[in-house]
């Protein structure tokens, strides 16, 4: 910056930024949805120049992945499902300003222990009572994984983004060492309880996962209402916003922080337990699948309001499963998927900057006024 | 030396290499208040690229010269890290969107863009290999890492392991002793103070942030080109090495020097598993070395909880560390 | 001898926040050699228009000319290269380096980078102007003195000859401040040219040449000091004949309904930050408390309100209205317990949006801070709070586009009457204020000064920690001082000098000290 001490006066910086404030909504629409078009453009031209494939037909193919059959819409709501539901899972801790970047973690030991429980007591509890004990185990599990870094956090002020980061990779450990003992002498794990199909979900119509998507559809309503009209979400947002003025309106802090970190991580084993008895009725160090740390960008990015983040994990499992369709149609890979995820979410994330500020451009900023 | 002891650390210190690459470009990054949680899409840009480049032009060439080849493939590394860094910057910088959010996706974007475009060369493999590349990059020199039992652990390895630790010293030198030095710490612990004298705090976060990528990256290729014996696979490993990298930096309390021995521990207890039940006379089962795998993960933690404890001024994170800056705001 | 062109010149400048106009047309001039005082009402614009000679902000519109050189500020590095170093009310430190550290961060890109070096010449300056600095000292360890001295070091060793100083004395002691003034006078014999920031009457003419004054953003004119008064001005600042008189009723059959005995709150460095605090407050009277900033006021009010952890040993004893003599002890309860036991205490903190209100939210949301947990059902109500929302808009006259809007988009005042509006609407036995005016405008503390007499009037016990002292004699019947922590001798508002307060805000009076 230096180098513009000769400028004659007046000549102002070209583009200067200032604050904007009460952007309405439609304005707000607008902005996203021009980002949303504007990635879709730029990973048309990566598909065009990178497979030589057009990419409308393209498009279209993905379109299909999503909406060519009833299966394939309902592969879609199932993914979202499990998505949507870390990302409830985690919007009360981030709304308290509290980093969970631990979903990963906290879904896989949750699974761990619902797969635990179905293997173990299989053959010895009626079907009704070992999903209840498979959810409430999972429950406590993942509630526990949470538990660890908010009490650090409440007692010494212990940074929860690097905690829970780390205590992923303690969960995925002990899941890989617990499926290389129930394993045995196979070479991987398979479906457990194939036989006896013990702590399975019940098939309605036609699919295991209609119960994930039932119960995710009731989190979506639970959370909303919890975050917005209950006593407890008011204190999560005070305490979000400073903790000074929480401890001020006679609000314990810590008990805030120890119990929104409990139901977090609670939701989270809660999505590994149905992720392992409604859709793969196994356990593995992939049954998280990323989703700890893709629902954390679907959180933030609705601000933690559950039905816009229904309507991101659309967006993303949307794309996901149309990327799938186009690598089976065009023998491409599936990765492409993360390629065009990525630059959409990078459009949207630079969007909100021309929500939040405005542009003056030298010479005509007088209009504003 | 008991021979255990000897393999044990023929394997830590290149497996510390690559994670001390990452956690120097993250700590030069987060010195100027940037937290790159891109860190392991970043390692797996500049793999992928350097890994890619040496492959074609070892296929292309007619004869293909070595240092060439390193050349070739050192420079595609940190350019494509480096780009992954910018787009990190532009967003949280130019366009201050959130710094972690924008991490993730980019973790996400950089392991596509890599196992996307490496099923390409893959074609249907496995794997696929340069060994041209691999063989230059884990030369070892000549004759010293022949001394016997010293000469091997101390000399020999890749060139990369060597160029690490002069890194490593360099970043400290440069952030101790040198005006760009400080005044990058000033943008990452106070940018209104450092702009108010004169530092041009969005330039710093630019350059730090790029560069440190560009670190990040050059582990990605040692991963790649010779930890991994040149050879290319669609697997995960890079995104675990990535977050221990991330891991590593909190190990180091911002501390270049630290990175050094840091990181070499880590390859310790991250080999752990293989070598001490046989120093020991211990037989172990296989599930239980999964088990000690996550004892590097909980060193870092014990660590976090310790710094958090003593407060101590000079060993807390950058005080504006992930926060954007904007000069105007009111 | 060519025409003398003063240091500063600025033409019609004009900024603007959002729809908010900070500065509008504005020129004005400062020489070398001379001290001119930037007179104004909070929020009038004076830290924005220097910002802008800072190179902190850019103007909208308008110029700013250098001896006689228009010139174009786009960075503090611009400002700093043409002379301009300004000393801003935030520090603008970095809390890990050392002084010497933070001296170099400001050096010229041309100076070869020599921390030995940039020692030697910061030494000369200390000599020069006699400061105390010690160069190896971290900024955290170091007292708010230290640190302003050490930012004037930094713009000198730039070599600022245009200095502006933003509210100087805001945090220092009278005899610190008296100190600064010595240098300033200094500083103005080796020609610089100074502006400070401030609206402290009796320092602008103590101190300045000319006096400069804002009002909403404008510039209403200048006088040279020596034809200035006080209340001429006021009278320029306000833009109105403003009587200076506030209402003191007679207190009402006290009562005593606080008794604090041995109060001591640890510091973290083991000098304790309150000791042995013991006093009464009265039902129908205002107890003032003066003292600097810093030395205990925020420990005491915390401790009472249940924020802080005391020393045991501490009595706090609530005597209810009608509970005749049994006392309620208040230490060792939260916030929480304390409202649940009935007692009626409100406070207003210092930091208004950072412990009193929560920003992001509006004025319903804002009014249930403290009742939002009443009643067994787990889902809060917005009904009540809504309704009293609208009645504090109505009876405070809180300028707000809607009671959604989050209040951190209000104005100082409004926020203000926000937060005071809840409090006084809570049925407060004890009331408790800190720098309840603080950032207001003359206005909007009068009102407050009305309504914390009409509190007095319903028989409520008032604390109120100030830091006018001819506001806290007014406005007051006793004042509590406090000096490092203890209490300095309680004095009776009515009799008391302003003189004999400042003596006791600085200096412990032997034998006096326990009262």
């Amino acid at each position: 910056m230096s180098g513009h001490l000769s400028h004659p006066a007046g000549a102002e910086p070209l583009v200067r930024i200032a604050r904007r404030e009460g952007v309405g909504f439609w304005q707000k629409v607008l902005v996203r949805a021009a980002a949303v078009l504007l990635a879709l453009v730029v990973d048309a031209l990566f598909l065009f120049f990178v497979t030589g494939l057009n990419p409308l037909r393209v498009y279209g193919v993905m379109w299909g992945g999503t909406f060519a059959n009833f299966t394939r819409f309902s592969w879609m709501l199932r993914d979202l499902s499990s998505l949507l539901c870390v990302g409830i899972a985690l919007a009360p801790a981030f709304k308290m300003r509290f980093w969970n970047v631990g979903g990963e973690g906290q879904i896989l030991i949750g699974g761990l222990v619902a797969a635990l429980v179905m293997v173990q007591l299989g053959s010895s509890l009626p079907a009704p009572l070992l999903i209840l004990a498979m959810g409430l185990g999972a429950v406590a599990a993942g509630a526990l994984w949470g538990f660890v870094p908010a009490w650090f956090k409440a007692r010494w002020n212990t940074n929860e983004t690097l905690f829970t980061l780390m205590m992923n990779y303690v969960a995925t450990s002990i899941v890989a060492c617990a499926v290389n003992i129930m394993r045995g002498k196979n070479s991987a794990l398979g479906t457990l309880n194939r036989a006896s199909r013990a702590g399975w979900f019940p098939a309605i119509f036609g699919q295991r996962y209609t119960i994930n998507i039932i119960v995710v559809l009731v989190l979506t309503f639970a959370m909303y209402a919890y975050l917005r009209w209950s006593k407890h979400g008011y204190e999560i947002s005070v305490v979000g916003e400073s903790e000074n003025t929480a401890r001020y309106a006679g609000i314990n802090v810590r008990k805030v922080m120890l119990r929104t970190m409990l139901l977090s991580g609670g939701i989270c084993g809660l999505c590994g337990f149905m992720l392992v008895a409604g859709r793969d009725q196994t356990i593995s160090t992939a049954t998280a699948g990323g989703r700890g740390f893709t629902a954390i960008i679907v959180a933030w990015l609705a601000k933690f309001n559950t039905f816009y983040m229904a309507l991101i994990s659309f967006l993303l499992v949307f794309l996901e499963r149309g990327a799938s369709e186009i690598a089976s149609a065009y023998s491409l890979n599936e990765y492409g998927a993360d390629i065009i995820t990525g630059v959409i979410l990078f459009f949207i994330l630079g969007s909100e900057f021309f929500i939040n500020y405005r542009l003056i451009i030298r010479g005509i900023h007088k209009e504003g006024r | 030396m008991n021979s255990s002891l000897v393999a044990w650390i023929l394997r830590a210190v290149p497996f510390g290499t690559i994670i001390m690459y990452g956690a120097m470009g993250e700590i030069l990054t987060e010195k100027s208040g940037n937290l790159n949680l891109g860190v392991p899409g970043i390692m797996y840009l500049g793999g992928f690229a350097g890994f890619a480049s040496a492959y074609y032009y070892e296929k292309l060439a007619p004869h293909p010269n070595a240092v060439l080849c390193v050349l070739l493939s050192l420079l595609c590394a940190l350019a494509a890290s480096m780009l992954g860094g910018l787009i990190y910057a532009f967003l949280t910088v130019t366009l201050r969107a959130n710094q972690n959010v924008t991490g993730l996706a980019l973790t996400t974007f950089g392991m596509g863009v890599a196992n996307f475009f490496g099923v390409y060369i893959l074609n249907g493999a496995t794997y696929s290999a340069a060994p041209l590349a691999n063989k230059a990059y884990a030369a070892k020199l000549p004759v010293l890492s022949g001394l016997g039992t010293v000469g091997q652990v101390v000399f020999g390895y890749g060139f990369l392991v060597y160029a690490a630790i002069v890194i490593a010293v360099a970043l400290h030198w440069f952030l101790t002793r040198t005006r760009a030095g400080l005044a990058l710490r000033a943008v990452g612990e106070n940018p209104a103070t450092a702009d108010a004298a004169g530092v041009n705090v969005t330039r710093h976060k630019y350059l730090a942030t790029s560069i440190g990528a560009g670190l990040c990256g050059v582990g990605g290729l040692y991963y790649v080109l010779d930890y991994n014996q040149g050879i290319w696979s669609t697997t995960g490993q890079m995104e675990a090495l990535g977050w221990l990298a991330v891991a590593l930096v909190i190990f180091t309390t911002w501390k270049p020097l630290n990175a050094i021995w840091g990181a070499y521990l880590f390859g310790m207890l991250y080999w752990l598993y293989q070598f001490l039940p046989s120093i020991l006379g211990l037989s172990i089962s296989s599930a239980m070395t999964e088990l000690v795998q996550m004892v590097p993960y909980v060193v870092t933690i014990l660590v976090l909880i310790a710094v958090s404890l003593r407060r101590k001024k000079e060993d807390q994170p950058p005080a504006h560390l992930g926060l954007a800056y904007f000069r105007e705001e009111r | 001898m060519p025409k003398r062109q003063p240091a500063i010149r600025l033409e019609h400048i004009t900024k603007t926040f959002g729809s908010v106009v900070a500065n509008r047309d504005i020129s004005m001039e400062v020489d070398r050699g001379e001290i001119l005082a930037l007179l104004g009402e909070n929020g009038s614009g004076k830290t924005t228009l220097m910002n802008m000679i800072a190179g902190i902000y850019y103007p909208d519109e308008g110029h700013i000319f250098l001896d006689g050189e228009p010139v174009d500020i786009r960075s503090p590095r611009d400002a700093l290269a043409h002379g301009v170093g300004m000393i801003h009310q935030h520090f603008k430190l970095v809390d890990v380096f050392s002084a010497a550290e933070n001296i170099a961060l400001a050096m010229g890109e041309d100076e070869k980078f020599d921390l030995r070096r940039v020692r030697q010449q910061a030494r000369a300056i200390c000599e020069k102007y006699d400061f105390a600095l010690d160069l190896e000292q971290k900024v955290y360890e170091m007292s708010v003195s230290q640190k302003q001295t050490l930012e004037i070091v930094k713009v000198l060793y730039r070599g600022a000859d245009i200095l502006i100083l933003d509210e100087p004395t805001a945090v220092l002691t009278p005899q610190e401040a008296e100190r600064l003034f010595v240098v300033l006078r200094n500083m103005r014999a080796d020609g610089k040219a100074i502006i400070i920031i401030t609206h402290k009457l009796h320092e602008v003419l103590a101190i300045s040449d000319r006096v400069a004054i804002l009002r909403k953003g404008e510039y209403v004119g200048d006088v040279a000091t020596k034809d200035a008064t006080e209340s001429a001005l006021t009278e320029m600042m306000v833009g109105e004949k403003v009587a200076l008189d506030i209402r003191r009723t007679p207190p009402k059959d006290p009562v005593c309904r606080l008794r604090v005995r041995d109060l001591t709150v640890p510091g973290p460095e083991g000098v304790p930050l309150l000791q042995n605090a013991s006093f009464e407050a009265y039902g129908g009277e205002i107890l003032g408390i003066a003292g600097i900033s810093g030395n205990g006021q925020r420990e005491l009010l915390e401790s009472i309100a249940g924020l802080q952890a005391p020393a045991p040993g501490a009595r706090i004893e609530y005597f209810p209205p009608d509970g005749g003599d049994t006392p309620v002890e208040l230490l060792g309860k939260s916030p929480r317990a304390i409202r649940e036991a009935g007692i009626h205490l409100s406070f207003v903190p210092e930091d208004r949006l950072g412990m009193g209100l929560v920003g992001s939210m509006g004025m319903t949301d804002n009014m249930m801070l403290k009742s939002y947990g009443a009643g067994a059902s787990p889902l809060v109500d917005r009904r009540a709070p809504h309704e009293l929302a609208e009645e504090v808009r109505a009876s405070l006259g809180v300028v707000t586009p809607g009671l959604e809007t989050p209040v951190s988009q209000l104005s100082g005042g409004n926020v203000q009457k926000v937060l005071v509006g809840r409090e006084l609407a809570a049925d407060p036995v004890v009331l408790m204020t800190a720098y309840a005016v603080r950032g207001l405008d003359i206005n909007t503390s009068y009102t407050i000064y009305r309504l914390l007499d009409e509190q007095k009037q319903r028989g409520v016990a008032v604390l109120y920690v100030g830091e006018e002292l001819d506001v806290l004699l007014e406005l007051c019947d006793r004042i509590l001082v406090l000096c490092g922590g203890r209490v300095n001798g309680i004095l009776d508002a009515r009799t008391a000098t302003k003189e004999e307060i400042g003596l006791r805000m600085t200096r412990l009076v032997e034998g006096e000290a326990k009262a």
